[in-house]
């Protein structure tokens, strides 16, 4: 049967196909929709892991247990899964182990476009790339049969416009391939120094026998045309190639560690001019170049943002591309309507605090007209600077410094962070925004959500118990949209000389399904003071002459607007 | 080929259309790819979602200056991908207008002359109110398939095909006013 999916149902297709028994992950943009459609398949265990690291830890147990394992997460996941798949590499696998990794070229939703390849390289293990659904597919089967294989952990490589593009999947059934039996093996599974050194040596001979197998391997493949221009190109940059250069021969390269270099020295001979196209590094480039194969990259093609087919036949036939008109407004992403962040942000701004940030919808905090945020570096990352911030300008600056940190990334890497503040006597206020719900990524749950990916109720983590746990014994729960006890609770707590920890709750208003009356603005009463404006909500709007309305088929009802008005102008029943 | 170019504000229900186009290719035995937008840029933002539908589809997002039809959800939309419109193209716009941030916040205007700038270019454009038509029946949040209904018309698909892609991609208890909403759409002149 053939049906149309996404390039991450198909990996998740994969996966079922190819008898996964476990799949865990922590959601992240472009990867999510894989562990997603992997939870509807019954005859694989799920989990949503609190972070990367975690998440590659369990799928490495399952399948030193014999379980062929998937572990899903976006580029800067495997940042911090680095630490164990470092050692996985020398290990090995029992049941196959694939982890698959999601590049955002363009950081349609990144913080950053780092090129995943490198940790193949890295960690000299075999990596594929796929160019769209249906060899989604087929390379996750495949790449669990290579784990199994080589002995290895096989990384699969996707990137955004092939994890998020639809295209057409033959269905096959699943091959129950069952739980290999466990042998203990301390010279494999327990590297301790002595050991690994044995295994490093294992490394290294079988990423040179990869090397060697990689030029008969059928996803490597050479379609000769004409020999005057030839593309070296993997994924779905191998697609706009062809469709770009319906006439140049193309070596397509299926899989992207270790390179098929004989494969690629025969492609060069024949043609007379030869590309590299590759989003992101130069890492084919470099290799080929390496090699003294004459070559033209990275010195027409950038090493930022995504290729498409009009980018290719302006660089290879000087084809002019249309060019946007940027006159326009722009139209970044906002916080919702009703979003419980707007009200903290609102206070943050007005107290004129520094403010370190974390990854999550608050990012959005940064953008006019709060334009509350100072940091954002990655998960986790506002609780360590916050206390660098104290400990480089002293207690002062701790008094007009927090952290803001969302409830899943809070569990994802926060909790270390406030151990560090409170071990090393910091005085650090720090505001967790629990939303009840990972949000960015569209809903996913958590650990202090008390749901699994499946919706069974589970040990709800108490997150106030948590930080107390820590050390902190000044903690405050306040209601997200009461803008008075937000601003009176971190007036307080920033007066602390020691730790504090606000827990501002209220769950995404995407979440709650409650139909709230909208409100509306009492012309005669409204003096155009502006003040409902400084919030940034999107369902509030103002014409030039300063008239202002609330659009009620937006408005959600929160109030945090009428809190801000200081004529009593805002009313309840707005109407379309 | 035919391809597609659906673009709007994050929350417009872009994806809806996109899944009944790939059910159109799937009935019409033609290969089909469509690219969307997840994530950060759901929020509100700027949206587009590709579509191609012809024999042997290989980029799955559509080449700047090559879209045979743009269906703009939202006006500045429409006017902010124009430049992927190939000579000659067409594009369907709601009325609606929803603003931005930098309007909202009064750092810019809303561009006032869109009419002008579509009737300076070489394209044929439809302007459609999907939110009145959507109302007569009986839902707003169908605005997004009377555009569709639309497209399907300008695009020479035919009615019988569409509705049955509809029929594909619709829960059976939302199916009867989004028929109605297709109808509507296709017939708008």
């Amino acid at each position: 049967m053939k049906k149309i999916l996404l390039g991450n149902e198909a990996i998740a297709r994969g996966a079922y196909e190819a008898g996964v028994k476990i799949s865990t992950a922590y959601p992240g943009t472009p990867s999510t929709e894989i562990t997603e459609a992997i939870a509807k398949y019954n005859e694989i265990y799920a989990e949503w892991s609190p972070n990367e690291k975690v998440a590659l830890e369990v799928a490495i147990g399952s399948s030193v247990a014999g379980a062929r394992s998937i572990v899903c997460m976006k580029h800067v996941g495997v940042n911090v899964a680095a630490d164990p798949l470092f050692t996985l590499a020398y290990t090995g696998v029992n049941g196959g182990l694939v982890l698959v990794v999601c590049d955002d070229p363009g950081m349609h939703s990144s913080q950053n476009e780092q090129d995943s390849r490198y940790y193949a390289i890295a960690n000299s293990i075999p990596m594929l790339e796929p160019s769209d659904s249906s060899e989604a597919k087929e390379y996750t089967k495949l790449a669990f049969e290579m784990s199994e294989k080589y002995d290895t952990p096989v990384m699969l490589r996707s990137t955004t416009r092939v994890s998020h593009s639809q295209s057409f999947v033959e269905l096959e059934e699943r091959n129950e391939v069952g739980v290999k039996p466990y042998v203990k093996d301390i010279t494999k599974y327990a590297m301790m120094p002595s050991m690994a050194v044995g295994r490093h040596k294992v490394v290294e001979s079988r990423i040179k026998k990869l090397a060697a197998d990689s030029n008969s391997m059928e996803i490597n493949k050479i379609t000769y045309k004409s020999t005057k221009i030839g593309i070296i190109c993997s994924g779905v940059v191998a697609k706009y190639a062809e469709e770009a250069m319906p006439d140049a021969s193309i070596l397509k390269l299926g899989m992207v560690n270790p390179l098929p270099m004989e494969m690629i020295k025969e492609f060069a001979s024949k043609v007379e001019k030869l590309y590299v196209i590759e989003e992101l590094e130069p890492i084919f480039e470099t290799q080929i170049k390496a090699q003294g194969i004459d070559c033209i990259g990275k010195e027409i093609f950038s090493i930022q943002g995504e290729f498409s087919v009009a980018l290719i036949r302006n660089k290879l036939l000087g084809e002019e591309i249309p060019i946007a008109d940027t006159s326009l407004p722009v139209r970044p992403p906002v916080m919702c309507p009703g979003c419980p962040h707007r009200s903290v942000f609102y206070i943050l701004k007005k107290l004129k605090l520094m403010v370190t940030a974390d990854i999550g919808c608050y990012t959005l905090g940064a953008g006019e007209p709060l334009n509350a945020v100072d940091t954002v570096v990655c998960m986790g990352a506002s609780i360590g600077m916050c206390h660098g911030v104290d400990k480089a300008l002293g207690r002062e600056q701790a008094k007009k410094t927090v952290a803001v940190i969302g409830d899943s990334t809070f569990v994802h890497s926060g909790i270390t962070g406030v151990v560090d503040a409170v071990y090393n006597q910091g005085s650090s206020t720090i505001i967790i925004l629990d939303n009840s719900t990972t949000g960015m990524t569209g809903h996913q749950p958590n650990p202090a959500t008390g749901r699994t990916i499946r919706d069974q109720v589970t040990h709800r983590l108490d997150l106030e118990q948590v930080v107390r746990a820590c050390g902190v014994n000044s903690v405050q729960t306040v209601d997200a949209y009461d803008m008075v006890a937000v601003e009176k609770a971190i007036k307080e707590e920033l007066a602390k000389d020691e730790v504090s920890v606000i827990i501002a709750r209220k769950p995404c208003v995407l979440l709650t399904k409650e139909v709230k009356t909208p409100y509306y603005i009492e012309n005669d009463k409204c003096k155009k003071c502006g003040m409902c404006m400084k919030i940034g909500c999107p369902a509030i709007m103002t014409t030039k002459d300063k008239v202002v309305s609330i659009k009620a088929d937006q408005c959600v009802g929160c109030g945090v607007c009428l809190q801000m008005c200081k004529f009593d102008a805002i009313k309840l029943g707005g109407k379309n | 080929m035919a391809n597609i170019l659906i673009v709007g504000v994050g929350g417009q229900g872009t994806l809806l259309a996109s899944r009944v186009l790939g059910n159109y290719a799937v009935l019409t035995g033609q290969d089909c790819k469509l690219s969307e937008v997840h994530g950060m840029s759901q929020r509100g933002g700027s949206v587009v979602t590709h579509v191609r539908v012809g024999q042997n589809v290989l980029s799955p997002i559509v080449a700047v200056g090559d879209a045979d039809i743009i269906i703009a959800f939202e006006k500045l939309e429409a006017l902010r991908w124009r430049h992927y419109l190939k000579k000659g193209g067409m594009i369907v716009v709601n009325e609606q207008e929803i603003l931005p941030m930098p309007v909202i916040t009064g750092a810019m205007e809303y561009p006032k002359d869109i009419d002008s700038k579509f009737a300076a270019m070489d394209t044929k454009v439809l302007y459609i109110n999907a939110a009145e038509l959507a109302r007569e029946c009986g839902n707003v949040k169908v605005a997004n398939v009377i555009m569709l209904g639309a497209l399907a018309k300008n695009l020479g698909f035919k009615y019988e095909d569409i509705i049955e892609a509809v029929k594909m991609t619709v829960p059976a208890r939302f199916l009867d006013i989004n028929l109605l909403a297709i109808e509507k759409g296709y017939n708008v002149k």
